[in-house]
């Protein structure tokens, strides 16, 4: 790790005064448990590092059946995952919080961290290879060892996004608030996210100079069901092979909306808008949910390694309709 | 042995207050708080070849020795010399913070000539970056075949495994005069680390003191001394400070041993009645740079056996023995191949085994984890388990040596005020050595395990001033130690005896030791208790030195493990519920830490079967999961209720644990997944990849 200027101001204007135009001049500390590692490994060496953590405002976590949920960039996936109203109204976001890593690190870890962590790709967090995500000119993925690798949305990078919290949060319909010293910008969390197809060296929208404030979820209407089911190889702590985010609202015996995104399958958390129109205006069965899984790869381009996530996308997307829909 | 012993029941380590407490040091942790010597000390660091294989053009460190902290630095290669693998050392640094050592070791500029490499097992063989292939034939070898009625063959493979201890490779070195040295060192083997250093510096062995009191574990990486420990005393002589060279997660990754990978085509013939006829096994594997990638034989009866096997030359660090070097690839393709010929005929897999086995140990131990698991009532045919959840049974054996030797001497003390201190130059590499040392002596002089574990009974290991003894590997250690520690208290308590002797005016030979108390055995209320005992001595302490005795141990154990597991054939995610392991060792000296020894290499065995392995990169030469995020080691969730069964077989004498308990692991999950599934995943790690795509469902 390289030496570098520390601040940790109390105020987002002067964290936002701190901040650079590239992401080489600052980065923001949370929970430092992504950022610390990248700096660690080498991956990185910001000039100066910017402490949120003195910044109050930042910390707010309420409900209201008006406003929804305020998540502050700060809240831990601890107060998440135990919080009494979001396990009830929100369970899938607190299954998410839940099944990141192991109880210290989500002591750590904020949400907002979260959702801007960085990809877990074995080559991008190489030292020694300078992929196409860090500057380079290939994507040693593509050719080489890919089995945690996209399945959806991938190239000429393949990464898949690491976060367990946004597939649920985007199945809640949620947006986001950035600001910057240009102002504050508030847009739907999905947008939030963007493809290396448009973007290589960030997996949001965010610039150099601007960060997450907050994240706000529309208190879900009556009849909302939700769920995350998470595949991962190693059930100690592990990141996703593959996880499934359902929010179902039902009338009726009747699905009327369906929210299905998956994690670890694409380079952004993945909205499945072929698994919700099978799902809506029809009775929630095994087999319908079934069939939402299958619709939700219909158009998968596994790689050399990693066709396995097919099925696996199948199951868990079956499962966590099944789940939200309260039939298992 | 005495007739009443603390052999055998459960004893708490000895140290597990300054364990838990954090009160003991290793070699990570040793600075000048805990030995003044080390004021002053400085932090080593290593840099290491980015590239699998190269030629050094030029190597510069002018720079690296101007920055700021940097007291000593130094060349490990010439220019023109080759590297043969990421991560072979090429030169270090020592500077007074750690983070000015890795400064330096950046600012030293290296011009590499890249080199074409192989990193892939398959690849380098098709290559020819082979050895000749190593032939073993017994009976009529593979013409045996033709006295079989049946035959399966097929191709089993495992994986590069690393042996991961949690205390990383590392020494601490100290100069304590110009030609004195000592050095703390995360080590299994005291002496040779000691005897080694002194040759590479020239110096006579006893100037050399190497201390490791306390170590998280080498599994057979630390079993002689590497690379760093030397390095680490230059630098220190060159700064003139004390040196602490710790190797980071990565560099125990890429460069200090590994456990060799295997792919082995077995085919085993039998007659219809399951009768074994013959067995053979053409194998291949890589230990990186070095060899010993070869396979032990089986271990069950085949009249005609035909072995072959070849070493593969690849860019990666040398193989070191890892937990029973081999041992558990061999087992996993032998006994996968066992069941899948019981499928063929139809056989139970237990009753096939039990006919097979010439062990007369292994088949009561069959019988014993087949009841324990309930094989009789849960077992079912291959196939027949349905649902998305099934689960399965399996099965899997161990043999392995374990017995001891010559080589070491203790010493017991036995003070006037009672107390008792005991001295040997062992190393406790987490096994609990310290207190089968213990033990050893409280059964030699007739002691309690409530004394034992009294301030008045001290056991000092881990030191080469102390007397010599081996290194802990082969299991070994127990065998080795503890008739010489026994031997030591044996003869100390003589001694002691004579004074009480002449004090009850009893002969000698008529006293015993025994729960505290020295007593006539034809009068036992005639005695002395223990400190009456000790006072009666005319000098502060008496002395004895023991070594190693014959007819206290054996060699040579069984064992056999059984695995209930449950698949999900939608996820591919494999459940172990259930292992019973079911082992002997002779005399059990301590069934607490033996009950360990086994969790332990059962848990590594299911880290090995669900989730290890060394991944290299073929386009870059560089291993792409040198990390515990993605080497992936078992962890809570992944440990199910371990069943242990330890036969005490005193009449056979102490023989070693620490490594059969690793064995049959693999080979028994391995087998219940096939159970389960009625396909076979004949790959390891078996990770829900390699599941779903047996169960047919990854689309091609």
């Amino acid at each position: 790790m390289r030496s570098f200027e520390y601040a940790k101001p109390s105020s987002v204007k002067s964290v936002l005064s701190l901040l650079g135009r590239s992401f080489e001049q600052a980065k923001v500390l949370a929970g430092g448990v992504d950022l610390l590692g990248e700096m660690k490994e080498g991956i990185i060496s910001p000039k100066r590092v910017v402490n949120l953590k003195g910044v109050k405002d930042l910390y707010r976590l309420d409900f209201s059946e008006k406003d929804g949920l305020t998540l502050g960039a700060l809240v831990t996936l601890t107060q998440i995952e135990s919080h009494p109203t979001i396990i009830a109204r929100y369970r899938a976001l607190a299954e998410g919080a839940h099944s990141v890593a192991t109880p210290q690190i989500r002591n750590m870890s904020t949400i907002g961290g979260n959702l801007c962590q960085r990809p877990r790709c074995w080559y991008y967090r190489h030292h020694d290879i300078n992929c196409l995500k860090k500057g380079g000119r290939l994507c040693f993925a593509y050719n080489g060892e890919n089995k945690y690798h996209a399945i959806l949305g991938g190239g000429p990078c393949y990464i898949v996004h690491p976060s367990d919290c946004a597939p649920p949060l985007i199945a809640f319909d949620s947006s986001v608030t950035l600001a910057s010293p240009r102002g504050e910008r508030s847009l739907s969390l999905e947008d939030f996210f963007v493809l290396p197809s448009q973007r290589m060296d960030h997996e949001t929208v965010l610039e150099p100079d601007e960060i997450v404030t907050f994240i706000k979820v529309p208190a879900p209407p009556k009849g909302t069901g939700s769920a995350y089911v998470k595949i991962r190889e190693k059930q100690s702590f592990d990141f996703a092979l593959v996880g499934c985010a359902a929010v179902v609202r039902m009338e009726g015996g009747v699905c009327r909306q369906a929210r299905i995104v998956l994690a670890g399958v694409a380079p952004i958390p993945w909205r499945s808008r072929e698994a919700e129109e099978v799902l809506e205006g029809k009775a929630i069965t095994e087999e319908i949910a079934e069939k939402a899984g299958q619709a939700a790869v219909a158009k998968a381009e596994p790689l050399a390694q990693n066709a396995y996530k097919i099925p696996m996308t199948v199951a868990a997307v079956k499962r966590a309709i099944l789940r939200a829909a309260g039939q298992t | 042995m005495a007739a009443t012993q603390v052999r055998g029941q459960r004893i708490p380590r000895l140290d597990a207050p300054a364990k838990v407490t954090g009160r003991a040091k290793y070699t990570y942790d040793v600075d000048q708080t805990s030995d003044p010597r080390l004021k002053g000390m400085l932090y080593g660091a290593i840099l290491r070849s980015r590239l699998p294989r190269a030629r050094i053009r030029r190597i510069d460190t002018s720079k690296a020795e101007k920055m700021p902290g940097v007291r000593a630095v130094m060349s490990l290669v010439g220019e023109g010399a080759e590297v043969q693998y990421a991560g072979e050392a090429l030169a270090a640094v020592a500077a007074e913070t750690w983070e000015q050592a890795k400064d330096a070791l950046s600012a030293i500029e290296v011009e590499y000539e890249p080199l074409p490499f192989e990193v892939d097992t398959d690849r380098a063989y098709e290559k020819g970056l082979r050895s000749s292939p190593r032939v073993e034939r017994r009976g009529r070898g593979e013409d045996g075949f033709d006295e079989a009625d049946v035959v399966v063959e097929a191709t089993y493979r495992t994986p590069v495994q690393i042996h991961t201890p949690l205390e990383t490779h590392g020494s601490v070195v100290v100069w304590t005069g110009p030609s004195q040295v000592v050095v703390y060192d995360s080590t299994q083997v005291l002496f040779s680390v000691r005897d080694s250093l002194a040759r590479e510096l020239n110096l006579p062995p006893e100037n050399v003191q190497v201390i490791c009191e306390y170590m998280g574990g080498g599994f057979g990486s630390k079993l002689w001394m590497q690379h760093y420990t030397p390095i680490a005393a230059r630098l220190s002589r060159k700064a003139g400070a004390p040196v602490k060279l710790m190797l980071s997660r990565e560099e125990d990754f890429l460069a200090t041993g590994n456990n060799p990978d295997a792919v082995q085509t077995i085919r085993i013939g039998a007659k219809k009645d399951g009768t074994f006829v013959a067995f053979s096994r053409r194998s291949y594997g890589t230990g990186g740079v070095g060899g010993g990638a070869d396979l032990p034989a089986p271990v069950y009866r085949f009249p005609h056996l035909y072995l072959e096997h070849v070493d593969v030359t690849t860019n990666a660090g040398p193989a070191a023995p890892l937990r029973a070097p081999k041992w558990p690839q061999a087992a996993f393709g032998v006994d996968s191949a066992i069941d899948e010929l019981a499928a063929k005929l139809g056989m139970d897999p237990v009753e096939l085994r039990i006919k097979n086995d010439p062990s007369e140990i292994r088949r009561k131990e069959w019988q014993i984890g087949a009841e324990r698991i309930g094989w009789k009532e849960k077992w079912r045919p291959w196939g027949s388990h349905k649902g998305v959840l099934r689960r399965g049974l399996g099965c899997g054996a161990s043999a392995w040596g374990g017995g001891g030797g010559p080589g070491s001497v203790a010493e017991v003390e036995i003070f006037r005020d009672g107390s008792v201190v005991v001295r040997l130059g062992t190393q406790d590499i987490g096994t609990g050595t310290k207190t089968v040392v213990g033990i050893a002596a409280a059964d030699g002089l007739g002691l309690t395990p409530e004394f034992l574990r009294s301030d008045q009974f001290r056991v000092y290991i881990g030191d080469t001033r102390l007397g010599r003894s081996g290194g802990s590997g082969g299991s070994t250690t127990a065998a080795s130690v503890y008739p010489a520690v026994y031997d030591a208290a044996d003869k100390a308590l003589a001694r002691l005896k004579e004074f009480v002797a002449k004090k009850l005016g009893v002969p000698a030979d008529r006293l015993v030791s025994q729960g505290g108390r020295i007593f006539d055995k034809q009068n036992p209320t005639k005695g002395l208790t223990w400190g009456e005992a000790t006072r009666l001595l005319p000098t502060e302490a008496i002395s004895q030195r023991g070594e190693w005795r014959p007819g206290m141990t054996g060699s040579g154990v069984a064992g056999c493990q059984f695995a209930e597991v449950e698949v999900d054939t939608e996820t591919g995610i494999v459940r172990v519920v259930k292992v019973v392991a079911v082992h002997d060792c002779g005399a059990v000296i301590n069934r607490l830490t033996a009950e360990s020894q086994v969790i332990g290499g059962v848990t590594q065995g299911i880290s090995f079967a669900l989730l290890e392995g060394r991944l290299m990169d073929w386009q870059t030469g560089l291993m792409i999961n040198a990390d515990l995020e993605n080497y992936k080691l078992a962890g809570a969730f992944e440990v199910p209720e371990i069943d242990v069964v330890l036969l005490d077989m005193p009449e056979r004498g102490v023989i070693g644990l620490g490594e059969p308990p690793i064995i049959p692991t693999a080979a028994a999950i391995a087998n219940a997944v096939a159970n389960a599934l009625g396909v076979r995943v004949r790959e390891l790690p078996i990770t829900p990849d390699k599941v779903l795509k047996a169960l047919g469902k990854v689309p091609s």
